[in-house]
């Protein structure tokens, strides 16, 4: 891990041109351009706001401004660690050709993958801001919060990106497998609901690492509330741990990497 | 500062032929092998078979180190286990210092950005820093000569262009080691050139090169010691001019006879007789020993040598039966012996011979010898080309005035 840590530094440059060649690549010949960072948020925001309105339909509770605005804070993220996720699972067999011809540290590729997708998310997270001003929402101390949460979700997506990228070069259909988990993880995940609505079962959902991430941002960005620590908590020891395990297995797997993608 | 900057000691490689994993049942042990245990064992299963075995050698400080062998030996498997893409199943590979590779020097490129962009691509693929590559940013264009596409997509440029880029950036990285694969078949004439130059260069700055090529001529000029494998094993190390010597008497040493063949040849070697010498200088005289022999009786035959270049144009040929002798005969049981004397007016080059049993008048050979032997023609400065055609200055003057108008 510390041996890894050093030689990314070391290829920071590396990381730098990988991750702008990614951005670069995706707004060359695209008719959307910047947009693009800015479209999966708001597709999930408008599927967010639809069963927000029909949650308000059933329990006869108006639809507030708090709601939309919670659906847009959970909304962002999530689109960051689905897209990290679909991106960097591919990363090295896309990059077949650099893997098995010029050696190189391969964790750079998923890693580069996730930062391209880091770009976007700061992106649509000025975007995030305005929405945010538009509704209303102010500022509060419990915002300093905020960077925790993000660093505890970039951590926890890195870990997954990496293995997952391991995973899908000794194996193709990996990538098939995570884009079926992906398109349904959001009903597992509060995105479009909150663990609230679930009661005394609120724990169980609690469970999947990203919930308390969510929930916490939401506490601190929405409701200026303080966010519940023993589940942050749970998070970073879940986030630490994938990737610690993550990047033992990258290392252990490495040398067959050129024999095997 | 150490004066080995590459030691590769005991070093084994282990591939596996077919398809990696059959299913999962096989996957999840082999993988949970990998991970928990420590180096693959030593033996060979069932569809394995040893790419290297037991290759020892170390490069020296500025030294220029060739490996050479023929197609399948283990050359670039060797390369990929020192620049680290593969790890050796055992033995250890020590590198010291920063190394660079010009082996597929285009891997790195991206088709849809343009030139300009893929220079600080590639090059810190290749292990240049940005504020390294920005300095030599001027350097490598020139070098590429592609000034004028530096703002087009490299998809647009022709195979060549690609090429030249590539080895622009790669030549460009300043390395310790550097490592070399048949790079120099890029480009015109003009930029192979170039290249060699830049090669000449990189090594007068104190730097280690590892040169892997076919091309026997330029290690032979290029590295004082190289390295011989043949089927991933190590043949001999040692100075360039006795490796490729071993290399190719090991050619010469006759085949193997095919118990079937009625007719066969034995054997064709380079004299003067007793010599063992590969290397002649232009318009030295080569003499070629053809031997055959037979099972059956065979008459009306003719023996055919031809000298072919590197890449088997014929530069010439002759037989018994236009240099005079009538038709042969060989009765079961005899060997025929037949010895041609050449003058090499040829230039610098490698050339090889093939010798051919042919039947007398129907051109239909009864056997056939490709590469039986190979020589070299060492470099006159005055001999340029293909072939030497003893020049002769006859007129050289210059007069005034006449045939330009006032």
């Amino acid at each position: 891990m510390h041996r890894s840590v050093a030689q990314l530094v070391a290829k920071r440059d590396l990381l730098y041109t990988l991750t702008w060649r990614e951005i670069r690549i995706k707004y060359k010949q695209s008719v959307m351009g910047m947009l693009w960072a800015i479209l999966m948020p708001a597709v999930i925001v408008s599927a967010g706001v639809v069963v927000r309105i029909g949650f308000s339909m059933l329990s006869g509770r108006p639809l507030e401004t708090g709601d939309l605005a919670s659906v847009s804070v959970r909304a962002v993220p999530w689109a960051f660690f689905v897209s990290s996720i679909r991106f960097a699972t591919s990363s090295l067999t896309a990059n077949a050709s650099l893997v098995t011809k010029i050696y190189l540290p391969r964790e750079v590729f998923p890693i580069a993958a996730m930062l391209s997708q880091l770009v976007d998310f700061a992106v649509a997270s000025l975007v995030l801001v305005v929405v945010l001003t538009v509704l209303h929402v102010g500022v509060d101390v419990q915002l300093l919060w905020l960077p925790v949460f993000v660093l505890i979700l970039v951590v926890l997506t890195t870990g997954l990106c990496i293995v997952l990228s391991a995973a899908s070069l000794f194996f193709r259909d990996v990538k098939y497998l995570v884009e079926v988990i992906l398109t349904f993880a959001i009903f597992f995940t509060p995105v479009f609901y909150e663990v609230r609505m679930f009661g005394h079962w609120a724990p169980v959902l609690m469970l999947n690492p990203v919930a308390p991430l969510l929930e916490g941002i939401t506490d601190v960005v929405v409701r200026h509330a303080p966010p519940s620590l023993p589940w942050m908590g749970y998070s970073a020891l879940c986030a630490a741990g994938i990737l610690a395990g993550a990047v033992a297995i990258f290392h252990g797997l490495e040398p067959y990497f050129a024999e095997s993608v | 500062m150490t004066d080995t900057p590459l030691r590769v000691d005991g070093v084994f490689k282990k591939f596996r032929k077919g398809e990696l994993y059959d299913s999962l049942r096989d996957l999840v042990p082999a993988l949970g092998k990998r991970l928990f245990r420590g180096p693959a064992p030593s033996t060979l299963s069932a569809r394995e078979f040893w790419a290297l075995q037991d290759v020892s050698f170390d490069v020296r400080r500025g030294e220029a180190f060739g490996i050479i062998g023929s197609n399948g030996a283990g050359k670039s498997t060797i390369l990929k286990l020192i620049t680290g893409i593969m790890r050796p199943t055992r033995g250890t590979i020590q590198v010291r210092g920063r190394m660079s590779a010009l082996i597929e020097v285009s891997a790195g490129f991206h088709p849809d950005l343009t030139g300009r962009e893929n220079i600080y691509l590639n090059g810190t693929i290749l292990g240049m820093t940005r504020a390294e590559i920005r300095q030599r940013f001027d350097a490598i264009v020139a070098f590429s000569e592609l000034e004028a596409f530096l703002d087009t997509p490299v998809k647009r440029y022709s195979s060549g262009m690609f090429a030249r880029l590539g080895f622009s950036v790669a030549a460009h990285v300043e390395p310790e080691i550097l490592i070399v694969d048949e790079v120099l078949s890029v480009g015109d004439y003009l930029f192979q050139q170039k290249c060699l130059e830049r090669m000449n260069q990189i090594m007068a700055g104190d730097s280690t090169i590892i040169f892997v090529s076919h091309n026997l001529r330029a290690v032979a000029a290029l590295c004082q010691r190289s390295l011989l494998l043949d089927h991933g094993r190590v043949l001999q190390v040692g100075p360039t001019n006795e490796t490729i010597k071993a290399y190719l008497t090991r050619g010469n040493q006759g085949r193997a006879v095919t118990p079937d063949s009625d007719i066969h040849i034995t054997k064709v070697s380079l004299g003067p007789r007793n010599s063992s010498r590969v290397t002649f200088e232009t318009d030295e005289f080569l003499e070629i020993t053809v031997e055959a022999t037979a099972r059956t009786p065979h008459e009306d035959m003719s023996v055919v040598i031809q000298i072919v270049d590197d890449n088997q144009y014929n530069v010439f040929d002759t037989c018994t039966q236009r240099l005079g002798a009538g038709p042969l005969a060989l009765d079961a049981g005899e060997t025929l012996t037949s010895t041609f004397r050449v003058q090499l007016r040829l230039a610098e080059g490698t050339y090889h011979i093939n010798a051919f049993l042919h039947r007398y008048v129907t051109n239909r050979p009864f056997d056939r010898y490709l590469s039986a032997a190979t020589f070299f023609v060492a470099g006159t400065p005055t001999v340029r080309g293909v072939a030497h055609l003893v020049p002769a200055l006859i007129h050289c003057e210059t007069t005034i005035g006449a045939g330009v108008p006032a």
